[in-house]
């Protein structure tokens, strides 16, 4: 589907200006609308093959993920689970994906799911990212600890996020909620850049 | 009033800056660098307040954070109850009076920010002494990922109350070194300021950080004043310092009464001298130090009463020198004055030749040896052994991850404290995985080691006066006494957590940090035992008090608990609805028209409802996804009633129980293929049935092929309902035929909505009103778009979006129950009156063996029944109970049941209520009670159904 782009709202769609006046403390953007499938499976041929239709490997180790480009163009593959996964993939490419992933699949045991909607992500960046979510995220992001692609389900302050490292280098990061969720992240994000963009100013 | 008792020179203050503040109505000055207390002793005060049972005057005893009586209350800039004045950095404009006891919270909230920030190291070094740096130090120079925390305003512990020097140059030199090269060090966090108060399981260490406070008028108002450091460290070393003990005796509270080595702090940190005339009492050689420096600086020091039989000869030489007398074998057995000490009187010990005198002086410095700070070490699990030689508990097991160096081990000198440091600080940085560490050059200081052992004492012998009240203060905030002590044990308590209860003593803000090892010696006195067999009271946190609004942070206000938003908030705010909290969930409850009041709104929206289209938003509904082979019978066994049966297109509620056959959650179950169902749950149980559905297929039914994924949130859900919802629809869903032949009651189609562009969506003609109704589902992101198509749509048919009060009445006209309204974890479905949604036929399900019960069956349970009250117009209260007599008898009154849900009803143009009563199906038609307020309101007893009993509008 590609005709109702204009009709859609994303959950941080009132919330983009707000989330660009933290600028330079922190650069919080709103990734709207991406494809989401939450994979069950654990069968290990399976996964191959499923890695294989995508031209990503899923990821081997837990907490890490996988990205790379393939025939539905840029996809990432979360590690959330011992047999679950999230592929994240470009808006308006959940049906082709969720077909490719499913053929894959088969014969195994294993789910593939549309939960595009349930969840929307923003990136993170800035000189404070880490500090801004140390502020509220218990996991060490430290590089030397959190290299770059490492993925957890863990708790910003009072919501459950996946968090992914997309750079540990720059600082970078990518956070999933649940839409429901979304403004009380951005609202959080923004307290939290208040004293950050104090210093700056 | 002039700074009369302030040094020309010396201490690590700023005496530029010229800070002015009040204390108890009386205008002073101080200088950045100082604290309350040392402000306060600059300018001759000592008296900060009075006991809080006997009245007593009392003032400064010590120079940190374990001063028993210097409670202050900050009156400006804002409110503060209950400060140590030892421990409140100076500030210009502080306002403070001198407490007893209690102080006072602030009427108005707390305008400063509070925050919280997660750090991980390899070693974490609690105390910036000598012991700790060097830690720390070693453990950064072998690439550890360190934080080193420290209460005080600089680094450098007991070194910034002395004038030692470190290879001869001023130990503040060597300590500057340091802490420079930790803060150039990569990966190494040093924070001033910073009291570690709480050590957990797995080296997770709460510290707080007290940012703005010495900012006082001056702190940023965007800067977080305080903050928590929830700190995770692989190997903790802590390097806690030791407390000085004092000893106690008649009269041993008076102001000017310090002790000793706080004294020595005051002159050497602040350049302030306690008084004109002192008085030593001591036990060890420490003190002879704080007397010969004091005397150096031009203190008259009268005396030093050693009660040892010996004084240590070259101390006592050096005192001798500068005239002061020593006195071994004796004891200071009391003190004379009022708001100040003006004379100490002293005995020969026990035994000892000598005579009684008494001395005049307006400060008398104590010292009885020192405790090793072993409360954060406790707090670690770390076991303390008693040490006959100090008179203390010293650490006597490390627990895992956790070393200890210093003066914390009960170290007495230098060179000891900073080579346990350096070997503590390596073996951190080992066990954390960091390479060897680098050698560190330990300093050499230019004091003496002591060179006689102290002696433990923890009282002076002797008895108050027959009939005298007893002055032997053990816990000077407690008010608590030998005489208290000893009435414990006398009384049979024996356990130190029982004296500590029975006395109080160790209880105050300071925890008993100077009483609590006294409290030990003298039960173990009282009792004959040997203190090596008494445990001591267990350490708690916090080691410090911290303020609640530090422990709660930046979650205030707003961010206190989030609300959870649906896709179609922005909408309902824009049209004023007013908002329900369910669960985390913000749910429209009504939107009232102008002048509209809560009543007239909702029985317009009612009407609306059943006579015209309204529509809601029903997005909170929990929604799992639920497949694979084995998916209908997994179902089978969750629900009562079997699933496994229903057809692909088809949809059916179930009622879902726990083990104990209670009904737990109700909800449709809609068949989207073979292997594929979609589960709706209420709001508040969507989290609870996924957990419940994860917990049987993990634990107790692994080979089944089922998998659970939560949707909630990819979903929009709209109910449109009312006769005119099959017009609207049709408006908005062309290639749809939403016909009663076409699309039947429990089916559900998917069909492509034209919204400018083409929607997916699944409608499921599902009812919670019974009327004719299409649940519409589209993902959330184009939930807003189809919400106003709808009202567009549905404008020349009166569309009316309705609240969560709406629905409610609308379902209790038909008799439906809400789960956690009409149940409690004590409903079955056949209470409910749901025995058609029990199989009979199925072999297994959860809850079925429960129904067997003798209990469950007995014809007095509570069962679910209509209540109309007599008169017509008079609402219920929910949750008022039903009694079967029109006049009250005395209590105990039997109950038969309660009001569940009551409502005014449109439709039915009257008041009505659901409740739950013993046997209530056997009296409907009976006339029952319910007391409102002092009246006893005859209501009559229905079919739970009220409106449209067959069933004839569903399909419109």
């Amino acid at each position: 589907m590609t005709a109702d782009i204009g009709i859609r709202t994303s959950p941080l769609a009132a919330w983009t200006d707000r989330l660009a006046a933290l600028e330079p403390a922190l650069t919080a953007v709103e990734r709207p609308f991406l494809t989401q499938l939450t994979v069950r499976v654990s069968d290990p041929v399976a996964v191959a093959g499923m890695g294989g239709a995508l031209g990503v490997a899923f990821p081997a180790h837990p907490c890490t993920s996988t990205r790379g480009r393939g025939p539905f163009g840029d996809v990432e593959v979360l590690w959330l689970g011992p047999d679950e996964f999230l592929v994240v993939a470009a808006p308006d490419s959940s049906v082709p994906v969720e077909d490719a992933l499913r053929t894959a699949l088969r014969p195994a045991r294993g789910v593939v799911v549309d939960t595009s909607a349930q969840r929307t992500t923003v990136a993170l960046s800035g000189p404070h990212a880490r500090d801004v979510l140390a502020h509220g995220c218990a996991v060490d992001l430290h590089p030397s600890v959190a290299p770059t692609g490492t993925c957890v389900q863990t708790l910003l302050a009072r919501t459950g996020i996946i968090l992914r490292v997309a750079d540990a280098g720059s600082g970078a990061f990518t956070v999933l909620v649940r839409s429901s969720f979304a403004e009380y992240l951005a609202a959080w994000l923004s307290d939290a850049c208040v004293e950050y963009r104090a210093a700056l100013s | 009033m002039s700074a009369t008792f302030r040094l020309p020179t010396g201490g690590l203050i700023d005496r530029e800056t010229t800070l002015r503040f009040t204390f108890d109505g009386r205008p002073m000055t101080g200088h950045r660098g100082d604290t309350l207390a040392s402000a306060l002793l600059a300018n001759g005060v000592h008296g900060t307040g009075t006991g809080i049972r006997y009245g007593r005057p009392r003032g400064i005893v010590a120079a940190g954070s374990e001063d028993p009586t210097s409670l202050v209350q900050i009156e400006q800039p804002f409110p503060e109850p209950m400060l140590t004045a030892t421990t409140v950095e100076l500030y210009d404009g502080l306002v403070a009076r001198g407490l007893s006891g209690q102080g006072r919270l602030a009427s108005e909230p707390d305008p400063a920010r509070y925050d919280a920030k997660h750090v991980h190291c390899d070693v974490l070094v609690v105390g910036a002494g000598p012991a700790g740096l060097v830690a720390a130090l070693t453990a950064a120079r072998g690439g550890a990922r360190v934080v080193v925390v420290d209460e005080q305003t600089r680094a450098g512990g007991a070194l910034l109350g002395t004038r030692e020097y470190l290879d001869e140059r001023p130990s503040a030199e060597w300590v500057a070194g340091i802490v420079a090269e930790l803060r150039n060090t990569p990966g190494v966090l040093v924070l001033e300021r910073t009291t570690a108060f709480g050590v957990y399981q797995d080296g997770f260490v709460l510290a707080l950080q007290r940012r703005t406070d010495h900012l006082g008028f001056d702190a940023p108002a965007d800067t977080a004043r305080q903050r928590v450091w929830r700190i995770r460290a692989k190997q903790t070393v802590l390097a806690t310092g030791a407390h000085e003990r004092p000893v106690v005796f008649a009269d041993n509270d008076r102001p000017g009464i310090m002790l000793a080595g706080s004294a020595r702090t005051y002159l050497h940190r602040y350049g302030v001298l306690p008084g004109t005339r002192a008085v030593v009492f001591t036990t060890n050689d420490s003190a002879y130090t704080a007397a010969i420096d004091l005397a150096r600086a031009g203190m008259d020091v009268a005396m030093v009463v050693d009660a040892r039989p010996v004084a240590p000869g070259v101390l006592a030489a050096r005192c001798h020198a500068r005239d002061i007398e020593v006195r071994a074998g004796h004891a200071v057995t009391g003190t004379g004055g009022g708001d100040r000490v003006t004379d100490v009187r002293i005995a020969p010990m026990p035994g000892t030749d000598g005579t009684a005198d008494t001395v005049d002086c307006d400060t008398l410095l104590v010292s009885g040896g020192w405790n090793p700070v072993v409360h954060l070490f406790s707090q670690a699990r770390g076991r303390l052994r008693y040490d006959s030689g100090l008179g203390a508990f010293v650490p006597g097991g490390e627990p895992p991850a956790v070393g200890v160096a210093g003066s914390a081990t009960g170290a007495l000198d230098f060179a000891s404290c900073v080579r346990q440091g350096r070997d503590a600080g390596r073996a951190a940085a080992l066990a954390a995985g960091a390479a060897p560490a680098g050698e560190v050059v330990l300093p050499v200081s230019d004091t003496r080691t002591d060179a006689q052992p102290g002696l433990v004492l923890w009282r002076v012998p002797g008895e108050p006066a027959e009939g005298a009240p007893d002055t032997r203060f053990v816990d000077l905030q407690r008010d608590a006494t030998v005489s208290d002590v000893l009435r414990a044990t006398g009384a049979g308590l024996r356990s130190l957590e029982h004296v500590k209860r029975y006395t109080t003593i160790g209880t105050a803000h300071d925890q008993g940090k100077t009483s609590g090892t006294i409290t030990a010696g003298l039960v173990a006195e009282a009792l004959g035992t040997e203190l090596s067999e008494q445990r001591p009271t267990t350490f708690r946190p916090p080691y410090t008090p911290v303020s609640f609004a530090a422990l709660a942070g930046r979650d205030r206000g707003g961010l206190h608990d989030p609300a959870r938003v649906t896709a179609l908030h922005p909408w309902h705010v824009a049209h004023g609805a007013l908002f329900e909290d369910v669960g985390q969930w913000k749910r429209p409850w009504y939107f009232p028209l102008p002048g509209e009041d809560m009543d007239a709104a909702v029985l317009r929206e009612c009407r609306a409802a059943r006579e015209g289209v309204a529509l809601m938003d029903g997005s909170t509904l929990g929604k799992i996804d639920l497949r694979g082979r084995d998916a209908g019978s997994f179902l089978d066994m969750l629900y009562t009633n079997k699933m496994s049966a229903l057809k692909v297109g088809g949809i059916r509620y179930g009622v879902m129980c726990g083990v104990d056959g209670m009904v737990i959650d109700d909800g449709t179950v809609i068949r989207l293929a073979e292997d594929r169902f979609l589960v709706t749950t209420t709001t508040g149980n969507a989290a609870m049935v996924l957990d419940w559905m994860e917990e049987w297929l993990q634990t107790e039914w692994p080979h089944l092929d089922v998998y659970a994924t939560s949707v909630t949130e990819h979903w929009a859900t709209i109910p449109l309902v009312g006769p005119r919802s099959r017009d609207v629809l049709a408006g908005l869903a062309p290639g749809l035929d939403a016909g009663n032949e076409a699309f039947g009651f429990m089916e559900w189609r998917d069909t492509v909505l034209d919204v400018g562009a083409g929607v997916p969506a699944r409608v499921c003609r599902i009812s919670f009103s019974g009327e004719l109704a299409y649940e519409i589902n589209v993902t959330a992101w184009h939930g807003l778009a189809v919400w106003e198509a709808l009202m567009a749509v549905g404008e020349r048919y009166g569309i009316t979006p309705y609240g969560t009060e709406t629905m409610h009445v609308l379902r209790a006209e038909k008799g439906y129950p809400i789960i956690g309204q009409e149940t409690d974890a004590t409903v079955t479905p056949q209470d409910l009156g749901m025995s058609w949604a029990v199989s009979k036929k199925k072999a297994d399900f959860i809850g079925k063996r429960s129904f067997a019960r003798a209990e469950n069956n007995r014809p007095d349970r509570k069962q679910l029944v209509g209540l109309l009250p007599v008169d017509p117009d008079l609402r219920l209260p929910e949750g008022a109970q039903v009694v079967d007599t029109d006049r009250l008898p005395q209590p105990p009154v039997r109950m038969l049941g309660h009001v569940t849900s009551s409502y005014r009803s449109a439709a039915l143009g009257r008041t009505f209520a659901l409740a739950v009563v013993r046997s209530g199906r056997e009296r409907v038609g009976e006339t029952l009670h319910v007391p409102v307020g002092d009246d006893l309101v005859p209501v009559t007893v229905t079919e739970s159904v009220f409106y449209d009993k067959e069933g004839a509008r569903r399909d419109g």
